[in-house]
């Protein structure tokens, strides 16, 4: 019978298939981070039981690390308590922990992929929602609640039913300057911030497979953001390219039976998908949200929308609401929003190539004055690269601050947090209220937008000279 | 994990779509350690006025006088969109919620509720809609929640059936223990492991 990937991947994994039970499906590498996993590994201190595949299990701390000094004096004693906690038990259960002074310490979405422990057709759990950024080489990855991280620790196996299927397709070439989060905020803004609820997703087309894996890694990390399970997308040689090599990445004979399997994994020409989307990329202008869900979302020459549009009762009541929080009228031209605060980092935008984006438009420029800018890279690996290529020296130019990597101020979990009123360009992927901090707003858009924004002291065109 | 057969309550509506689970626990109650004490954190932001949560804001349901002691949460569409913070249900247990009643729920926390006992129930916006307009027109308002019978029943006695998946329920009629019973698979987790290709290894 022709199979989707998804499909392909999930077959692999069944361990236990009995009638009338969730299957019990196979996982083959669990990354672990310092805020859901305390509760998960003192689960199975309280029960007695040991980590089933403690090698298979990936640990960093990124949540609630400082962005500006590696030590745990920069850590309040709540966030000191869960890191060194973190410390502890991967010690007991012989995990490997990249912890706040290692090199390959960073948010666990980017490290995870550049250290090769993200391989096509594996399943990968990791207690964050936005794990389905490692669907872009082709696994099946998604984020689980903590009491299915200490089931994962115990069994290596978690019990699930299988998702539905959607395939997503990115017809043609998207326009210079258009980025993999244009792309993915123009999907979630067609179909909605709960259209993927209950379907793993799979992003395929010409502008899909054109992307990088920086911007696949981008598309996929918002897949959770659509309501998707997941978002996989077929990995082909450039996966391969950018794995080849890699300090966990199969080697030698391995390798080569690897890359013969990874081949396998795309979709059966006469598979059937329960649902499908379409998308023309030339269609797609630069996006930014407005409101305070990632479906909220509109190109950059557009106006913030009129409630009195809405389809129904409820979209009505969501936009009132969210116009309220952003303190935006319907009518208003996105470019003239003026911003105080930018962000860019998170595990949606914190790669090298984002990093790259973003300096193009500070590179000799200024930030606006009344502006705070702030830079935080992915990974100790990524800000070492960046600091190779001088893309640290064009920040701290500018006036962008240039901290050290973690997730920062995407859930604002440590000090770099708004204060209320503030209004943020961020390149990160949640514009719910508050979630940079209480009273703050958020405007999503690409780390090109963010930067240009972040100079102008307003969203601007960046198609257009400014 | 208790077992979860049936539960009457009252009922406090929390009548916005989309409540993601930054609202339900916003991060700043994220770093403890513990599974326990984050109760009195639910809604933060919408339920006090200040960061310290010492002034409660009077307008949010949860605070009103005839809403107090509810243990049924009626709200609308995509119910616990966002993170996967398992503090999520949590808070929402610790709070005294036994049952969550919407339309429609994002997938993580629909599994992480169903993990610690607390029942998620899909009714559809228009059963949602009259629920809660019995509920604000009766004061004292209870709700039964029937996971044998698969029934929702309102303060009126307007009988909705609903669904669950046959594992999901089973396991919370029994309080079973997801990890003892997989447990008892290893065997099966053995010969499987042994049938990796090396790669995967």
């Amino acid at each position: 019978m022709a199979k989707t990937l998804y499909e392909k991947v999930w077959d692999d994994h069944i361990v236990v298939a009995t009638e009338g039970e969730a299957p019990i499906i196979y996982v083959d590498r669990h990354l672990v981070h310092e805020v859901t996993s305390p509760q998960a590994f003192s689960g199975l201190q309280v029960a007695g039981r040991k980590m089933r595949a403690p090698e298979k299990t990936f640990a960093t701390m990124d949540h609630n690390t400082s962005t500006t000094s590696a030590s745990l004096d920069a850590l309040s004693i709540m966030a000191r308590t869960q890191v060194q906690t973190l410390e502890r038990n991967c010690k007991e259960f012989g995990v490997r922990l990249y912890d706040i002074h290692h090199k390959n310490q960073g948010i666990v979405h980017v490290i995870g992929p550049e250290l090769g422990i993200t391989l096509p057709g594996t399943v990968i759990v990791c207690g964050d929602s936005h794990t389905a950024t490692h669907g872009a080489f082709g696994a099946l990855a998604f984020g689980i609640g903590t009491s299915e991280v200490e089931h994962v620790m115990a069994t290596q196996t978690l019990r699930q039913l299988k998702a539905k299927t959607m395939k997503i397709e990115v017809r043609g070439h998207a326009a210079d300057g258009i980025t993999a989060k244009d792309i993915v905020l123009a999907i979630i803004g067609k179909i909605g911030m709960d259209g993927g609820t209950g379907y793993v997703v799979e992003f395929c087309g010409a502008a899909i497979e054109s992307l990088t894996m920086e911007g696949r890694m981008t598309v996929c990390n918002m897949a959770i953001e659509m309501g998707a399970k997941a978002g996989m997308i077929a990995p082909d040689a450039t996966t391969a390219e950018y794995l080849k090599g890699r300090e966990f990445s199969p080697k030698g004979d391995n390798w080569d039976q690897a890359v013969a399997a990874w081949e396998e994994l795309k979709t059966d020409t006469d598979a059937v998908f329960d649902a499908t989307v379409t998308l023309e990329a030339a269609n797609i202008a630069p996006q930014l949200t407005w409101g305070t869900n990632p479906g909220q979302v509109v190109a950059i020459d557009q106006l913030v929308p009129n409630p009195i549009d809405a389809s129904n009762p409820t979209v009505r009541s969501s936009i009132e609401k969210a116009l309220a929080y952003v303190d935006l009228s319907a009518g208003t031209l996105m470019t003239d929003v003026d911003i105080n605060k930018v962000f860019i980092g998170s595990c949606t935008n914190s790669r090298i190539e984002d990093l790259r984006a973003a300096a193009v438009h500070a590179k000799g420029r200024q930030v606006a004055q009344g502006v705070t800018a702030i830079v935080v890279p992915g990974s100790g690996l990524v800000k070492e690269q960046a600091e190779a290529e001088g893309l640290d020296k064009i920040f701290l130019d500018a006036g962008f601050e240039w901290r050290l990597p973690g997730c920062s101020m995407c859930l604002a979990m440590n000090d770099d947090k708004l204060e209320a009123g503030d209004r943020c360009a961020s390149t990160s992927n949640r514009n719910f209220e508050g979630r940079q901090g209480r009273g703050s707003r958020t405007h999503l858009v690409s780390p090109a937008m963010a930067a240009a924004a972040a100079i102008a002291g307003h969203f601007v065109d960046i198609r257009k000279p400014y | 994990m208790q077992p979860f057969i049936a539960h009457t309550g009252l009922a406090v509506i929390i009548d916005s779509a989309n409540i993601d689970t930054d609202q339900i626990i916003p991060k700043q109650f994220l770093s403890k350690v513990t599974r326990d004490g984050f109760g009195i954190h639910l809604f933060h932001d919408w339920r006090y006025l200040d960061d310290a949560g010492d002034q409660p804001n009077p307008d949010f349901s949860l605070n009103k006088p005839r809403y107090k002691g509810a243990s049924v949460l009626v709200s609308q569409e995509n119910f616990g969109c966002g993170s996967s913070r398992e503090h999520a249900p949590w808070a929402l247990a610790d709070f005294g919620f036994k049952a969550i009643i919407a339309p429609s729920f994002a997938d993580i926390f629909y599994g992480n509720s169903i993990n610690n006992g607390l029942l998620p129930v899909k009714l559809t916006a228009a059963e949602v809609d009259q629920l809660i307009a019995e509920i604000e027109a009766q004061p004292g308002a209870e709700v039964n929640v029937d996971l044998q019978a698969l029934t929702v029943t309102s303060p009126s006695g307007a009988v909705f059936s609903f669904q669950i998946a046959g594992s999901a329920r089973h396991n919370l009629l029994n309080g079973l223990d997801a990890i003892g019973l997989t447990l008892a698979q290893s065997e099966a987790i053995t010969t499987y492991e042994a049938s990796l290709p090396a790669w995967r290894v």
